[in-house]
């Protein structure tokens, strides 16, 4: 009887076993390769070439991730063509790769397509997608199996038709100090429930000015057991379902992969979809997503963690190369002198030459290039047809094809060259510079926009101010740079690139160059000062780039979310409003995106009311401070001689001034939120609280400024008295205000009486 | 009336159990600190009639409402060792309290906290009273998280933090890398301290009420960023008072990987240590083991249920073939079954045609005929009359019950009387304060 149950168990088994590779061979395995990252990280080379044509250890990128998918079992792949999709789709139609049996490489070109989201939009459109599929982009470099991350996928989703996606993720702690992973991409903070796997929470481009992770608490009540990691890694390798393409579809504002889609479907419950993790132990997965992980995939290849894509193996299209002692890979007809000196983990193309006494190591030089005599090369990666004339020393570069070094220059750590540029004799060029012979862009590009833009409208708001001060910025140095014209040395070509978005601080995070070791020091100490702050009030302090003084940071020191929101709602008012009174924009238009902002945050019209208000005063203050300094004229105030940080100097009578004419222009605004006498006395107790806290260069006026209101017939009689009521039972330190104010409240009573 | 510790438990007070399993651990210089002079006054009267040649206890009497760290404070000048177990009078667990303790010495943390799952005893009976359990369950959770070794206790929630969302702090999760985070488990309310950290820590906050709300939770907080000093003086002395010692802590120091703590405090060159952290362990029973706190009602049933049942090693009583213990003074009247699961104490009385299920009866009670009693505690020297019915409740000492009370899920103050006929639902009854 049992022995009989067990067969029939074990015969279901097998016919399980058998219903699956069935199931995989009906089902062909497709994958989406996107070959466009749509970010702007690798410029200004990507301004020439797409970036999956960018050499890796002398083999374009799209061919790893190809050859990758062809020993993974993909049989057809859609490579998405956008940017220089001309480009692609030539370099494709010359190699072998669609030419190869059982594997079909398809191209889908598309030119007005900014966002990954996009991208799979058309995708959905098209029809060609039938079932499960790899969703990969270009710049990954594997050798993970798939079956075992495929199989699991499946079963996941034969039992619950919600599980569209399987992450896979690779164990890589990010460097304490920096906060990113060896890869150069920032921390992430992933939560997974470690039975299921599934993933519950994904934050990358961690904000730093938050010290804590928000767990919300269904999540919990739903799940005992979570694991918290940030010890893994994001390998942008994704096995869908296809589903997730009309996911995108439906969801027409998901752009970015990560930061839309999957915290989309992780905060969205009502659809219930699931994402999964697949963690992979041994073999390799990489994206290159910058230039230091550019630097580290290709070191990862020469040291053969990537194996088989390897120099020496031929996967695809790369010439016979040798493997010597020490990690050499050497390819064929290679000149070199016998004085030449070339280090472990080394690779030299094709054809190249290497004149005496030149000094190699942990460097990838390309094919035909000539290196002259007494040439330090050290970690460095030189693409194909260099010329490096005598006695230059690269340290830490990236030198694109048919640059033309003459003799003595010298490119500090972090340089990159692209294409067909030419450094004149003995120069030196600056450290993480960028040196093209295309002009830097000016305008930025929407994809641009989309790279910095965060999710919430109002940020974009924000940030399109900040646009613009960029861009004004941009525009400034490009005409300061033609009119020096950028010299590369003598008979040198092309343009240095400012570094103006990001900052020079943030250029040696993704730098091909190791972080140098002040950075760490300063870092490290910075870090300390950090834990400090969190341990001494472990609230989330916002740090958001403001254009007001820091004493609003101040004002975030709410640990509560509903306090947050109204922070933040607070600054977006004050945004709106700081634009209106820059671009004169009409009062009742600013009522309506005031208004449109109130629901958005659900606040009340007191709230309103208390934000415009406290913009307003914040105004007054910042209007002769600013203009002083020479920074954006917010307001044009005839009053705006007296530059001085020390308040107490400031001529009070200047800033009552000041504030009178602000109210008086700004009244409609103001009294459209007061309906009732409650938003009044929440006018009066914000002015209060403002004076104490942030703009305590208000507190000697106070008395002032609350007859200037109600002089203008904003606020009531009845509100200031009901505010001194209400005040009369308070601390002794609470009444300051009130005392202050008592002639007039005492002018107000006296003149209600007489009414009566 | 009866002070919680005294609560009797399978006719035994709930101390006793906590007692019990200190000294099979060992641990015998015991200081009992109890709330108010009055409670004192009889949990000493009892101990030192129970342990007097057992145990060295003393009986500490703070003043009520100081908190549990309050309590601390207050007898902190009896506290010679260099750790301390402090144990809540009302666990009712076989965990040894050794182990605890040796997993606080083996990591020389400064504090080690015993955690046990969230029983689910409560649930499994079916009934009204486990739907209610439910919803009301959260209120008891801790969120836990621990490092992937379960040794180290990296954030704890208790309380009203509960209720909101869980915050992490990521600094201590870039330390650690990674977080297990539990949802299941409680705080068992045994924590092993180091004697010098904690009176620091007392001394320096003295707004810390309990241990549980805000000691624990400030050296879990605070343990990357250590403001006490114990990692200087102390190991010092240690060195100077014995070399030898310092030499083998440090081939044990060598022989494991460093934890995560020794690796952040290291500077980023593998320099000297240039921060100071310690280290916060827990201690996590085993699922076998039993282990839960006696604090409401529905708890006390459930443990007087699984200490007679499931649980009955617990007990130190020998069971009788039928799963129950009913004293040999005991008398039955006739036709009166007594269920497994069950307990009848010394010189009890039951009348003819009674029915006991899973319910634990005191001593000298007097039950008259055609009494069903399930599922319910009845204390010592109480009276019920005849044709009683009572479900689910506990009634207190010397209460007495007349004909034909019906009772569910209720419970019964020491002394009431309740009148015949009566029947009640999920009340409390207790007789009026004079």
């Amino acid at each position: 009887m049992g022995a009989q149950k067990k067969r029939a168990a074990a015969a279901a088994a097998a016919a399980r076993v058998s219903e699956d590779p069935d199931d995989l061979a009906r089902q062909p395995l497709q994958a989406i390769l996107l070959a466009d990252s749509f970010t702007t990280k690798f410029r200004p080379i990507t301004l020439e070439r797409p970036k999956v044509l960018l050499p890796l250890v002398n083999v374009p990128m799209i061919n790893y991730t190809l050859a990758w998918l062809e020993a993974a079992g993909v049989a057809e792949v859609f490579v998405f063509c956008c940017a220089h999709s001309k480009q692609v789709i030539d370099y494709l139609e010359n190699s072998e790769w669609f030419s190869q049996p059982n594997f079909t490489v398809k191209t889908i070109e598309s030119h007005n397509i900014i966002s990954a989201g996009d991208a799979l939009r058309l995708i959905y459109e098209q029809n060609v997608i039938h079932g499960d599929f790899v969703l990969i982009s270009g710049d990954t470099v594997s050798n993970m199996s798939l079956t075992q991350a495929l199989q699991e996928h499946k079963e996941r989703k034969k039992k619950d038709n919600n599980a569209v996606m399987t992450m896979i993720i690779k164990k890589s702690k990010p460097s304490p100090i920096t906060r990113q992973s060896r890869l150069g991409t920032d921390e992430l903070f992933m939560a997974i429930d470690p039975n299921t796997k599934q993933l519950l929470y994904y934050e990358d481009k961690a904000d730093h000015s938050k010290g804590t992770i928000c767990l919300d608490k269904m999540l919990l009540a739903e799940n005992p057991s979570i694991s918290l990691h940030n010890d893994k890694q994001d390998c942008y390798i994704d096995i869908c379902s296809p589903e997730v393409l009309s996911l995108f579809t439906d969801n027409f504002d998901y752009q970015h992969l990560r930061r839309h889609f999957v915290k989309g479907l992780l905060l969205d419950d009502i659809m219930g979809y699931k994402i999964f993790t697949h963690e992979i132990h041994s073999s390799y997965a990489a994206r290159i997503d910058n230039y230091r992980s550019y630097d580290i995939v290709s070191k990862d290849i020469i040291q053969r963690w990537t194996y088989p894509y390897v120099p020496d193996v031929k996967f695809c299209g790369n010439r016979a190369t040798k493997l010597e002692r020490r990690g050499m890979y050497r390819a064929l007809e290679i000149e070199q002198s016998r004085s030449a000196q070339v280090g472990s983990f080394t690779v030299i193309g094709y054809g190249t030459k290497i004149g005496s006494n030149s000094k190699i190591s942990d460097s990838v030089i390309g094919e035909g290039c000539t290196i002259g005599s007494n040439v330090l090369i050290e970690g460095s990666y030189i693409w194909d047809n260099v010329i490096i004339e005598d006695g230059c020393e690269l340290r830490h570069v990236i030198v694109c094809d048919g640059v033309i070094m003459k003799a003595g220059a010298v490119l500090k750590p972090g340089v990159v060259l692209s294409f067909k540029v030419v450094i004149g004799e003995r120069f030196v060029v600056p450290a993480y510079s960028k040196v093209s012979l295309l002009q830097q862009p000016t305008v930025h590009d929407s994809d641009e926009e989309l790279e910095y833009a965060d999710n919430s409208s109002g940020t974009v708001e924000f940030s399109s101010i900040q646009g613009t001060a960029d861009q004004s910025n941009g525009e400034m140095t490009s005409e300061s740079s033609e009119a020096h014209k950028p010299k590369l040395g003598t008979g040198g070509v092309g343009y240095i690139w400012s570094i103006c978005e990001g900052g020079q601080e943030e250029e040696w995070r993704h730098s091909v160059a190791p972080i140098p070791e002040d950075k760490l020091t300063e870092l490290s100490e910075a870090m300390d000062d950090d834990q400090e702050l969190v341990t001494q009030d472990r609230t989330a302090l916002s740090t958001s780039g403001e254009l007001i003084s820091d004493s609003n940071a101040s004002e975030g020191d709410d640990n509560e979310d509903s306090k947050d929101d109204s922070v933040y709602f607070e600054k977006e008012v004050e945004a709106t409003f700081l634009r209106a009174v820059e671009e004169n924009v009409k009062v009742d238009h600013v009522i309506l995106e005031v208004n449109s902002l109130r629901l958005s945050y659900n606040m009340t019209s007191a709230d309103c009311a208390g934000a415009v208000f406290y913009s307003m005063m914040k105004l007054a203050i910042k209007t002769p401070h600013s203009s002083a300094i020479g920074l954006l004229t917010l307001y044009p105030s005839p009053f705006s001689m007296v530059a001085s940080n020390a308040y107490p100097i400031y001529l009070s009578g200047e800033l009552q001034q000041n504030t009178a004419n602000i109210i008086t222009t700004w009244q409609k605004l103001l009294k459209s939120y007061l309906l009732e006498i409650d938003e009044e006395i929440e006018i009066i107790l914000k002015f209060e609280e403002m004076c104490l806290e942030s703009a305590k260069e208000f507190s000697p006026l106070f008395a002032r400024i609350l007859h200037i209101l109600y002089d203008k017939d904003i606020l009531q009689e009845d509100a200031i008295l009901r505010w001194a009521d209400e005040k009369e039972g308070a601390d002794e330190s609470d009444k300051v205000f009130v005392r202050q104010s008592e002639k007039f409240i005492q002018w107000l009573r006296e003149a209600s009486e007489e009414e009566d | 009336e009866v002070p919680k510790a005294l609560l009797p438990v399978a006719n035994r007070p709930v101390l006793s159990y906590v007692l019990e399993q200190l000294e099979l651990s060992n641990i015998k210089d015991l200081i009992v600190v109890v709330e108010g002079a009055d409670a004192a006054l009889r949990v000493g009267g009892w101990i030192s009639a129970a342990y007097v040649d057992r145990l060295h206890v003393e009986v500490a009497t703070v003043p009520e409402d100081v908190g549990t760290a309050g309590a601390l404070r207050a007898i902190a000048h009896h506290l010679t060792a260099k750790d301390v177990l402090v144990v809540s009078g009302d666990l009712v667990s076989d965990v040894p309290p050794g182990a605890v303790t040796a997993a606080h010495r083996r990591h020389d943390a400064v504090v080690t906290a015993m955690i046990c799952s969230v029983p689910v005893s409560g649930l499994s009976e079916a009934g009204s009273s486990g739907a209610k359990d439910k919803t009301k369950k959260p209120g008891r959770y801790n969120i836990i998280g621990m490092d992937p070794t379960k040794q180290f206790l990296l954030h704890i929630a208790t309380g009203a933090e509960l209720e909101k969302d869980t915050r992490i702090r990521k600094s201590i999760l870039r330390a650690v890398g990674q977080m297990d985070i539990r949802a299941d488990l409680m705080d068992a309310h045994m924590y092993a301290f180091n004697r010098s950290v904690l009176q620091e820590v007392l001394d320096q906050k003295d707004k810390f009420q309990s241990l549980k709300q805000d000691v624990l939770p400030y050296l879990v907080r605070s343990q990357l960023k250590s403001e006490i000093l114990i990692n200087g003086a102390p190991q010092g002395q240690q060195a100077k008072e014995n070399g030898n010692d310092k030499v083998s802590y440090r081939i044990l120091a060598n022989a494991s990987t460093p934890s995560f703590h020794e690796l952040y405090a290291l500077g980023p060159n593998g320099s000297a240590p240039v921060r100071r952290t310690h280290k916060c362990c827990v201690y996590i029973a085993s699922n076998s083991k039993y282990c839960v706190r006696l604090n409401s009602i529905q708890a006390f049933m459930d443990i007087n249920r699984d200490v007679i049942g499931e649980a009955n090693h617990l007990s130190g009583y020998n069971f009788s073939a039928q799963n129950n213990i009913i004293h040999p003074s005991a008398e039955l009247g006739s036709k009166t079954t007594v269920g497994p699961h069950c307990m009848l104490g010394e010189g009890s009385q039951m009348g003819d045609k009674c029915s006991v299920k899973r319910s634990v009866i005191g001593r000298h009670c007097r039950i008259g005929s055609n009494v069903k009693v399930v599922n319910s505690v009845v204390m010592n020297h109480v009276t019920i009359g005849d044709g009683c019915s009572i479900q689910g409740s506990v009634i207190c000492s010397n209460a007495q019950l007349q004909e034909r009370v019906a009772l569910k899920d209720c419970q019964v103050g020491q002394g009431y009387v309740v009148s015949a006929g009566c029947e009640y639902k999920g009340e409390s009854l207790a007789r009026k304060e004079k």
